[in-house]
């Protein structure tokens, strides 16, 4: 894929258009009894985001998503490190965790609640539970595919384990790590407003599930514009951010 | 590493008996958890009972659909967005980041749509699943090897005989990638939605059993999905293998 700026630019604006046109092809077609047309909902988000009740909310999500995240990466990583360079303990986790992340975690939040009770606990437990698996298998696989030469010639240069992971096998393996933190952040971003959905009384996922039992319209589909909007941007950047490093590792 | 699948056992095993050392010794309370023996033996109740085996049924049957449809449109979509290169390289950020944005949001409006039946929950998990279809098997698509669709060209196949011959055997193993993450996606999406608005499945009768203190249901109803989902993994992921050591990749 040999995506210029300029192509890249080019497409995403395609696409915002081509999902702003279907958006309004279907509040045509649904009505609005179930939906909002484009203009409405981004009116709505902006009188949202001026409101005063709103921002306690977002910061609890930003600040749960943020622990979820940084968990993740740090349980995540080292984890990965350890099963890609040994082989035997990478026989042994590997299936597990393959075999965990295809585990519907959703099921798993009465057993959260239960462990953690209602609050931020869960909801972060929740979250980490969805973005630590991508993040060490990603890991696993990058650590596996290093070149052996850069192993050996740490090994030549006496390196420690530590000064071995610092200067080789992160650089070395940063950009299938960093598909792998892309990946992980979306995860943990959808867990944690799951758990906030479920195990929450606070925050965008409990906003969420609230006006879907009020059947508030207008205010699911703020939430849901925001986030995804939100949600799209980062993930995007990060995707760019990716594509360059992959670029410069080939 | 041929012992690594004894160690797997054996240290699950463990984990099994120190759940059930806790359960017993008080060290985690019987609110919280129940012993995993009780869990079988319950599990094992509910079935033989069949007083939940409506729920089960209908759970699996709704993935199931949802599975089988997003895989035939997905493989499809795929095959059609691999020759328009422009759509593709439009879609591509939408494919990136699409599974940061929260689908159960739009569980609402589905229900409007369609009314409050087994459709709405099928949709979600048919939204889940089908695009992690489309992103594997491009993926497998693009990989297939030039050389061989010029073999293909000089022995004067056909379009339909080198689908058949060459490109359908070659993209098979991400077919089955495919198809495990489409089967983790479609459950996630009935369960999660059967969670949020429902009168009927595994997702209700979980989260019912939930509000009521009911362990002695929910538990075993955790741990049959757990099974489900990694023992028709475990199958595909070991057909999945069979495929790529016939040819020599494993």
């Amino acid at each position: 894929m040999t995506a210029t700026p300029m192509r890249t630019l080019q497409s995403v604006t395609l696409l915002v258009l081509g999902l702003l046109a279907f958006w309004q092809l279907l509040y045509w077609g649904v009505g609005d009894v179930a939906f909002r047309s484009p203009v409405a909902t981004v009116r709505f988000t902006a009188t949202l985001l001026g409101n005063e009740t709103f921002w306690p909310h977002a910061r609890e999500t930003g600040r749960a998503f943020a622990m979820a995240l940084l968990l993740s990466v740090l349980i995540g990583l080292p984890m990965g490190v350890l099963l890609g360079s040994n082989r035997m303990v990478g026989a042994v986790f590997e299936p597990i965790l393959v075999a965990s992340y295809a585990i519907p975690k959703i099921t798993l939040y009465p057993i959260m609640l239960l462990m953690f009770g209602l609050g931020m606990s869960a909801k972060v437990a929740f979250g980490v539970i969805h973005g630590v698996i991508p993040i060490a298998l990603f890991t696993v696989s990058a650590v596996r595919h290093i070149r052996p030469v850069l192993l050996k010639t740490g090994r030549v240069m006496g390196f420690g384990p530590l000064e071995m992971a610092r200067s080789i096998l992160f650089p070395a393996a940063m950009p299938e790590i960093f598909a792998g933190l892309r990946i992980g952040f979306s995860l943990t971003l959808i867990g944690t407003i799951l758990g906030e959905m479920f195990a929450s009384q606070r925050g965008i996922g409990f906003l969420l599930m609230n006006a879907i039992g009020l059947h508030n319209v207008d205010l699911i589909m703020g939430l849901t514009f925001l986030l995804s909007v939100s949600a799209g941007i980062a993930s995007f950047a990060l995707l760019l951010v990716d594509r360059h490093m992959k670029a410069r590792a080939a | 590493m041929k012992y690594a699948w004894v160690w797997r056992v054996g240290l699950l095993a463990a984990l099994v008996v120190l759940l059930e050392v806790l359960c017993a010794t008080g060290g985690i309370d019987r609110l919280t958890m129940q012993p995993p023996h009780r869990m079988a033996v319950d599990l094992w109740r509910i079935i033989t009972s069949g007083s939940l085996n409506a729920a089960i049924l209908r759970t699996l049957t709704n993935a199931a659909i949802a599975f089988v449809s997003a895989m035939l449109f997905g493989v499809v979509f795929a095959v059609l967005l691999h020759r328009a290169r422009f759509l593709r390289e439009t879609l591509d950020p939408l494919f990136a980041t699409y599974y940061a944005i929260p689908v159960f949001a739009f569980y609402p409006l589905m229900i409007v749509v369609f009314g409050l039946n087994d459709l709405p929950e099928i949709f979600i998990a048919f939204m889940l699943a089908v695009v992690s279809v489309v992103v594997t098997t491009l993926a497998g698509l693009d990989r297939v090897p030039r050389v061989l669709l010029k073999t293909a060209l000089v022995s004067r196949l056909g379009p339909v005989e080198t689908a058949r011959r060459i490109v359908l055997p070659f993209v098979a193993p991400f077919l089955l990638t495919a198809a495990r993450l489409a089967i983790a996606y479609a459950l996630i999406g009935v369960i999660g939605a059967e969670f949020i608005m429902s009168s009927n499945g595994m997702g209700y009768e979980i989260s019912f059993a939930y509000n009521n203190f009911d362990n002695a249901t929910m538990y075993p109803l955790i741990l049959l999905v757990i099974l489900t989902s990694v023992l028709v993994n475990a199958l595909l992921s070991y057909w999945e293998r069979i495929l790529l050591t016939q040819r020599g990749l494993s």
